[in-house]
């Protein structure tokens, strides 16, 4: 499995919707239920699954898809 | 030895010396593979039977970047850490006209802002194992205040407050945040410095001596073993009987 992959399956299974949502517009502002607690659960599934641990800022971060992407680029995580 | 932390990993923070050292020496004696944390003064680490059961980890607990590194090596090679014992701390005692306000913001830092930082880190670890045990220490005046002592009991005071907060927060996942409040304790640099200072005040404690930092040791072992498993959000005096 893909980084990318893998990462689309993390979304879609924390936030409960298609792979086919996720684009540049999937964030805090636009998904119904990205609260505080479900954005803990994506940080937690991301370092599980990528073995990283995020430092607190990254997961403040964590906002977007496409920010999801980026930080995960800080950990040498290529998507 | 009881083996009452057989197969357990355990961070000790503060383990240099006095309450730290004694905890870090008795969890490792009750089975646990022990990260003995400070900044320094971790040499008694390597002697004796200590050698491969306690890991001296010298590193600065405000470094952020350093203690992330650290927690996340544990969590690698180990898989899970059971046992978070914040012992480190700083102390001053001076008159409220007297305080130094940059020894005040140090304080805070090491004994309030480094502790809830290692206490998040280990929590997140926690949380997917559902369960582990923190024990963070705070202090006699931290509850009751003290004249001479105003900085040092506000962030005793700020530990007391984080204890309670994050066993609300970590109880659902069965991890047990609990603190201990210790009167005045025996350490080296007690007994060589401050001895004579607080001589008067020794005559409150009911049990007529200072407690050893092996005494405070043993509190933090009940903490940390499952004989404490039902047991969170608690606030412990040890003081020989100095507040009843």
């Amino acid at each position: 499995m893909t980084n990318l992959e893998k990462l689309n399956n993390i979304f879609s299974e924390v936030f409960s919707v298609e792979q086919s949502v996720l684009n540049a517009d999937f964030c805090k502002d636009n998904v119904e239920g990205w609260d505080s607690v479900r954005q803990l659960s994506l940080t937690t599934a991301l370092e599980d699954e990528f073995d990283i641990m995020l430092d607190a800022e990254d997961i403040l971060e964590v906002t977007s898809y496409e920010k999801t992407k980026v930080i995960l680029k800080k950990y040498d995580i290529e998507i | 030895m009881n083996n009452m932390l057989n197969g357990k990993i355990a961070i000790v923070t503060g383990a240099g010396a006095g309450i730290g050292r004694a905890t870090a020496q008795l969890f490792s004696n009750e089975g646990a593979v022990v990260y003995a944390i400070d900044i320094k003064g971790l040499d008694w680490v390597n002697s004796g039977s200590n050698v491969g059961r306690i890991i001296p980890v010298e590193l600065d607990i405000c470094d952020f970047t350093a203690v992330k590194d650290s927690i996340v090596s544990i969590k690698k090679e180990h898989g899970h850490i059971d046992v978070l014992a914040n012992i480190a701390g700083l102390i001053s005692y001076e008159l409220m006209p007297m305080i130094d306000y940059n020894q005040f913001r140090k304080m805070i830092d090491v004994n309030v802002v480094s502790l809830v930082h290692l206490m998040s880190l280990v929590a997140r670890i926690m949380q997917r194992q559902q369960g582990g045990s923190i024990i963070n220490m705070a202090s006699m005046v931290g509850a009751k205040g003290a004249k001479g002592q105003l900085s040092y009991s506000a962030t005793k005071g700020a530990v007391i407050a984080a204890t309670k907060s994050a066993a609300k927060e970590l109880a659902e996942y069965h991890i047990r945040v609990n603190a201990i409040a210790p009167g005045m304790v025996g350490s080296e640099r007690f007994k060589a410095v401050l001895a004579e200072k607080f001589a008067q005040k020794m005559n409150d404690i009911p049990f007529g001596r200072l407690a050893d930092p092996e005494d405070v040791a043993n509190l933090c072992l009940f903490l940390a073993s499952d004989k404490s498993s039902y047991m969170t959000g608690q606030i412990i005096g040890i003081d020989g009987g100095a507040i009843i």
